[in-house]
C-alpha cells in the first residue's frame, strides 16, 4: 500500500512569531517539520508496515526551497518527497495550498491513502484536508484517532464531542489524524544518514499546471485591512506555596461563590 | 448597514441546537438582511422552532442517511448557494463545520476565512477579525473574492440572543450530489460516559498541562477538581500530543476556545498556543512551579508551587467542607 502524507515546514513555534510587512506570518526563516505532521508520518509508516509492502511519500509546499523539515520526515522512514517550491506561493490561503497539495498528490501518483494533520500549528485553518479531498474527488475522513486499512477500505475512529464515530470509506481517500494517537519514532542515526540521499522532486506551481492567479496572494482573494494589539489582561495576586497556598485558593473559590 | 442574505450552517444534537449555531444566528441577524440556515438532520422539524427563534426564517434540511454530517452539509450549502445566492455563509469552527466549509470552498471555488472571533460589515464588504500570537494581535481581513464569502467562527466569540421570531420554514433539499465524498459512511456512534457540563459550555474549566507529571495524574488532579466545582476538564496541546488525553479536550489555538467564569490552569506554563484559547475567561487561577511562567501574567490568582502537591490539598479541603 502506498500512502502520501501532506507535511508542512513552519517557523519554529517555540520562537516568538513575526509578521512580514504584508501582515502575513514571516516564513522566510529557518523552517522545521510541523510537529503535528509527525503523527501522520508515523501512522503512514505503521500502515505500510501492516500492509506488508509499499512506501510512504511526502508532499509539501514552501515559498523557498526549504527541505530541512522534509529531511526529518524522510529520516523517520518516508521513501521520497515532492516539494512544490516557488516565491509565487507566498501568501497562499488554505484553498491555494490545497490546490498545490492535490496536484502534488497526483504528480507523486499511485496513492491508496493521503494522510494529513488535523490543522497546521502556524496557520491552523483546519480546512486543507477537506479541500484536498474535494479537489481530488475523494472522500475525506477527518479527525481520526485510529486508522485501519483492510480489503480496499479505510476505517477510522472519528473524534466527536461525545466520543467517537466509526467511519469507513473505500480507497483512495483522505484522512486527517489528530495528535497523540501514535507515538512518532525518533529518527535513527542510520535513518538520518539515509535521508540525505532520498529523492526530493522539487517542482513549481506551473509544473503542476497551476496559474499564478490560483496560488499565492492573488489566489487568496483576501486583503488584510488592519493589525492591532489586543487589550492586555492584568496579572493579579501571585503567592509562593509555603504549604498553605491551598487555603488561599479555597478562600478565593468561596469569594467566587463556587463552593 | 446590512449585507444581503446570510446562510448559517446549523448543527444540533437531536433537537438541541448547538450554542455555537445560536451565536452565529445572532450575529447573522446583525449583519444580514435575511437569515437562513442549513441543517443536516433526519428531523428538521424538531430544530426549526429554535432556529427560527434565533433568526433563521428558512431552514434548508438535508437527511444525512448514514453519511458524514459535514460532507452532506457542504452539498446542502452548495445547493442553496446555487439556488438563492447568499452573500455570506457562516459556520462554526467545529468538527462538522470544518468538514462542511472545506468541501464547500473547494466545490464552489471560494476562499474561506477561519478562526474569526468577530464579523462586521464595512461599507459593502465583510470584515472578519481573528487573533494571533496568543491573542496579543488582532487581524482584520476582508474577502475580495466573489460572493458568497465563507467565514468560520470560533465558538464563544459572541453571545447568543433570541430574536423571538416564529419557527423557520422547513424546506427539504431532497437528493444531493455528493460524488465520492458521499462514500464515507458512519457505521457506528460511540458515546463516552461524561459527568458534568461540556467543555465549551461549562462555567468552570480545570485544565492540565505537563506540570501534572503523568497521564495517570490527570484524573486526580484535573478531573476530580473539575468535578468538585461542577466544571469540565480541559488540556494543553502538549499533553494531547503526548497522548495523555484526547484532542476533544484541547484548549487553545489548535483546539477549543473557552470563556468560563473560572479557569483553573494546573501545571500549565502558558504558551501563546494555550493562552489564546482561555484568556477571555472571567477569572483565572494558575498553579505552576516556574515563577516566570507566562500563565501568571494573565492569572488573577497565581500559586507558585508544584501542582502535584497543591491540587490534592485543594481537593481534600473542598471535600472536607462536605
Amino acid at each position: 500500500m502506498n500512502v502520501i502524507v501532506c507535511v508542512k515546514q513552519i517557523p519554529d513555534p517555540a520562537l516568538p512569531g513575526e509578521l512580514d510587512p504584508d501582515h502575513t506570518l514571516k516564513r522566510d526563516v529557518k523552517l522545521i517539520l510541523d510537529e503535528s505532521d509527525m503523527y501522520g508520518v508515523e501512522m503512514a509508516l505503521q500502515l505500510v508496515d501492516a500492509a506488508g509492502g509499499g512506501e510512504v511519500t511526502l508532499v509539501s509546499m514552501a515559498p523557498n526551497s526549504e527541505k530541512g523539515g522534509l529531511r526529518t520526515a524522510l529520516a523517520m522512514g518516508a521513501a521520497k518527497a515532492v516539494l512544490v517550491s516557488d516565491g509565487s506561493l507566498a501568501g497562499s490561503d488554505s484553498l491555494g495550498t490545497a490546490r498545490v497539495l492535490a496536484r502534488a498528490v497526483e504528480r507523486a501518483g499511485g496513492a491508496d491513502l493521503v494522510l494529513t494533520a488535523t490543522e497546521s500549528t502556524d496557520g491552523y485553518t483546519g480546512t486543507v484536508p477537506g479541500q484536498v479531498a474535494e479537489l481530488l474527488g475523494w472522500p475525506s475522513l477527518t479527525f481520526a484517532k485510529k486508522v485501519d486499512v483492510a480489503d480496499g477500505k479505510v476505517t477510522i475512529q472519528r473524534q466527536t464531542e461525545a466520543g467517537y464515530d466509526v467511519v469507513e470509506a473505500p480507497l483512495p481517500a483522505v484522512v486527517s489524524v489528530t495528535a497523540g494517537v501514535v507515538e512518532p519514532r525518533y529518527p535513527s542515526f542510520k535513518g538520518i544518514m539515509a535521508a540525505k540521499n532520498k529523492p526530493i522532486d522539487e517542482c513549481t506551481p506551473s509544473d503542476l499546471g497551476l496559474s499564478g492567479d490560483q496560488v499565492g496572494w492573488s489566489g487568496a482573494r483576501q486583503e488584510i485591512v488592519s493589525v492591532a494589539a489586543a487589550p492586555e489582561r492584568e496579572a493579579g495576586e501571585k503567592i509562593e506555596d509555603d504549604g498553605t497556598a491551598h487555603e488561599r485558593v479555597v478562600a478565593f473559590l468561596e469569594e467566587l461563590k463556587l463552593i | 448597514m446590512a449585507i444581503g442574505k446570510v446562510l448559517v450552517f446549523a448543527e444540533a444534537d437531536g433537537a438541541a441546537v448547538s450554542s455555537a449555531t445560536l451565536e452565529l444566528l445572532t450575529k447573522a441577524r446583525e449583519i444580514g438582511d435575511a437569515v437562513e440556515a442549513v441543517i443536516v438532520s433526519a428531523d428538521a422539524a424538531a430544530v426549526a422552532p429554535q432556529l427560527g427563534e434565533y433568526g433563521a426564517a428558512v431552514v434548508h434540511a438535508a437527511d444525512p442517511q448514514g453519511r458524514l454530517s459535514g460532507v452532506v452539509g457542504a452539498a446542502a450549502l452548495a445547493s442553496v448557494v446555487a439556488s438563492s445566492a447568499p452573500a455570506v455563509v457562516l459556520c462554526a469552527q467545529s468538527y462538522d463545520g470544518r468538514d462542511a466549509i472545506s468541501h464547500l470552498s473547494a466545490r464552489i471555488d471560494r476562499p474561506v476565512l477561519t478562526n474569526a472571533v468577530d464579523v462586521r460589515v464595512d461599507g459593502d464588504a465583510l470584515v472578519a477579525q481573528s487573533a494571533m500570537f496568543g491573542g496579543n494581535t488582532l487581524v482584520d481581513t476582508k474577502l475580495t473574492s466573489g460572493q458568497p464569502w465563507l467565514v468560520v467562527v470560533r465558538p464563544k466569540s459572541f453571545a447568543a440572543e433570541p430574536g423571538g421570531a416564529a419557527a423557520g420554514e422547513v424546506v427539504s433539499l431532497g437528493d444531493l450530489e455528493l460524488g465520492r465524498s458521499g462514500e464515507a459512511a458512519v457505521l457506528d456512534k460511540h458515546v463516552e460516559e461524561r459527568e458534568g457540563p461540556q467543555l465549551e459550555e461549562a462555567a468552570v474549566v480545570v485544565s492540565g498541562g505537563r506540570g501534572i507529571g503523568s497521564a495517570e495524574n490527570y484524573g486526580p488532579l484535573v478531573d476530580d477538581l473539575a468535578g468538585l466545582l461542577n466544571g469540565a476538564s480541559g488540556a494543553t496541546r502538549a499533553i494531547v500530543d503526548a497522548g495523555w488525553v484526547p484532542y476533544s479536550k484541547q484548549v487553545g489555538q489548535t483546539g477549543k476556545t473557552v470563556k468560563p467564569k473560572l479557569y483553573v490552569a494546573v501545571g500549565i506554563s502558558g504558551a501563546t498556543q494555550h493562552l489564546v484559547g482561555m484568556k477571555g475567561s472571567d477569572t483565572i487561577i494558575a498553579i505552576n512551579k516556574d515563577p516566570e511562567a507566562p500563565i501568571f501574567s494573565v492569572a488573577d490568582l497565581g500559586i507558585v508551587g508544584d501542582a502535584t502537591t497543591v491540587v490534592p490539598r485543594i481537593v481534600e479541603a473542598i471535600r472536607a467542607r462536605g
